[in-house]
């Protein structure tokens, strides 16, 4: 793990994890979703 | 159906009476040796460890499962699903009588009850979130109380005033949103005050969204699970209209729960990310950190989703269960487990046995008066002499 040493270098590095989850979990809740809902019109 | 054919003919030391009646025999015992003897006598509580099960488990537990009564009564009213109507008295009981114990189990914890009124004569602010949560609590108890009364109402044949209150749904639906909201996530908020004492995989400033968001999934969960017991235990009170929604209520909530539960996961994994907070995930905390978020949120989310896709009730409501009990671990751990991480062992908390005996105490009370209510008033009918509102 690099290493941080200011607040702008924590803030660079969390946010940069944090945007490429955010869009795993876009893709992932759509997924439940329709995983949920598929059988609705049964 | 009449109200008196509940109670004849039944034995009085049937073993629930004779369990519920030794336990309250208890429990009044240990409340003399509470309020005669001190906190000292009763409790392992300290001032490293001010709170323990009364608060953990009787106050947040309590107020987050009694969280049904404003889901279900927002469901039906203000989002217009009809087809649960038939859950909303049980679970605006179930709030009332949970709330309510709420009040009185913070009694044992506080002490001097008399003193109930001063959050609002000397509070330290408006700021204080202590003053918000006991102001919200009491609002939303006195909404809750309202909000019943015409069930009771209805019993005592006051038609008059039952049909004024009925006329008031939605305002009070509105006021326990709002109410909830508040008080749900300033229980949570409560905890931010410690940073350096709460374990930072469960310190996160979004730990007030958490506690609401498991709120709505305690709530959600709550009416399965409660649903389900009156079923099994109370069917003989229940009309066409109640019966006829046996796998209604639990299908709808648990869909609900379901997609509640998968965006819970979401922001409890954003709340790592936002903190850094990986590395403490490979340590033993960590496990039982896991332990909470996949066992008890990402496994009941994927459980319910199965239930409602192969209308799978019974799946359904056994997955309700788990999600309840997920909820008082996730209480226990802010509370109890991860708080005051850093002590050595023979300072951390383990709850006396008299505190343990006070908090059954407590809910035996709760189920001993809900089942007297829902024997008697129409909680689990309609009416014959009343529309339904």
């Amino acid at each position: 793990m690099e290493t941080i040493y200011t607040l702008q270098e924590f803030m660079l590095h969390t946010k940069n994890i944090t945007y490429v989850l955010m869009i795993a979990a876009l893709l992932g809740i759509t997924g439940f979703w329709l995983f949920l809902t598929e059988r609705d019109d049964d | 159906m009449s109200e008196n054919t509940a109670t004849m003919g039944k034995p009085i030391f049937s073993l629930f009476n004779i369990v519920a009646g030794a336990i309250l025999l208890m429990g009044g015992i240990l409340t003399i040796l509470r309020f005669t003897q001190g906190l000292d006598a009763v409790t392992n509580l300290s001032d490293y460890n001010p709170w323990g099960i009364w608060i953990g488990f009787d106050l947040l537990v309590g107020v987050a499962l009694a969280a049904g009564g404003f889901v279900t009564s927002a469901a039906v009213y203000i989002f217009g699903m009809k087809r649960y109507h038939a859950a909303v008295r049980p679970a605006i009981l179930t709030g009332f009588l949970g709330y309510a114990l709420v009040v009185l189990a913070l009694h044992y914890d506080v002490g001097r009850p008399w003193r109930l009124p001063y959050p609002f004569i000397m509070q330290r602010g408006t700021t204080s979130l202590l003053f918000e949560v006991a102001a919200c609590v009491a609002l939303y108890l006195t909404v809750l109380f309202v909000e019943f009364s015409p069930a009771a109402l209805e019993w005592l044949g006051f038609k008059r005033a039952r049909n004024i209150v009925v006329k008031l749904t939605m305002l009070l639906t509105i006021f326990g949103v709002v109410l909830s909201t508040l008080h749900q996530s300033s229980l949570g908020a409560l905890f931010l005050i410690a940073p350096s004492k709460l374990h930072p995989l469960w310190y996160t400033p979004y730990l007030p969204i958490y506690f609401f968001v498991t709120a709505v999934i305690a709530g959600l969960s709550m009416v399965i699970f409660e649903s389900t017991l009156s079923h099994r235990f109370f069917s003989h009170k229940m009309d066409a209209a109640h019966l006829a929604e046996k796998d209604t209520v639990p299908l709808g909530f648990g869909k609900a729960a379901s997609f509640v539960l998968a965006g819970y996961f979401i922001i409890k994994v954003i709340g790592i990310s936002t903190g850094n907070t990986w590395h403490y995930l490979a340590t033993g905390y960590g496990a039982w950190y896991l332990v909470e978020l996949l066992g008890f949120v990402a496994l009941p989310a994927f459980l319910y989703a199965v239930g409602v896709r192969d209308k799978n009730v019974t799946l359904i409501r056994w997955t309700a269960a788990w999600t309840v009990l997920g909820i008082v671990i996730n209480r226990f751990n802010i509370c109890l487990v991860a708080f005051n991480w850093h002590l050595p062992a023979d300072e951390r908390y383990f709850p006396h046995w008299m505190e343990i005996g006070i908090s059954v105490f407590i809910v035996t009370l709760g189920i001993v008066i809900y089942r007297f209510i829902v024997t008697r008033m129409p909680v689990l009918y309609e009416h014959p002499d009343y529309d339904a509102h």
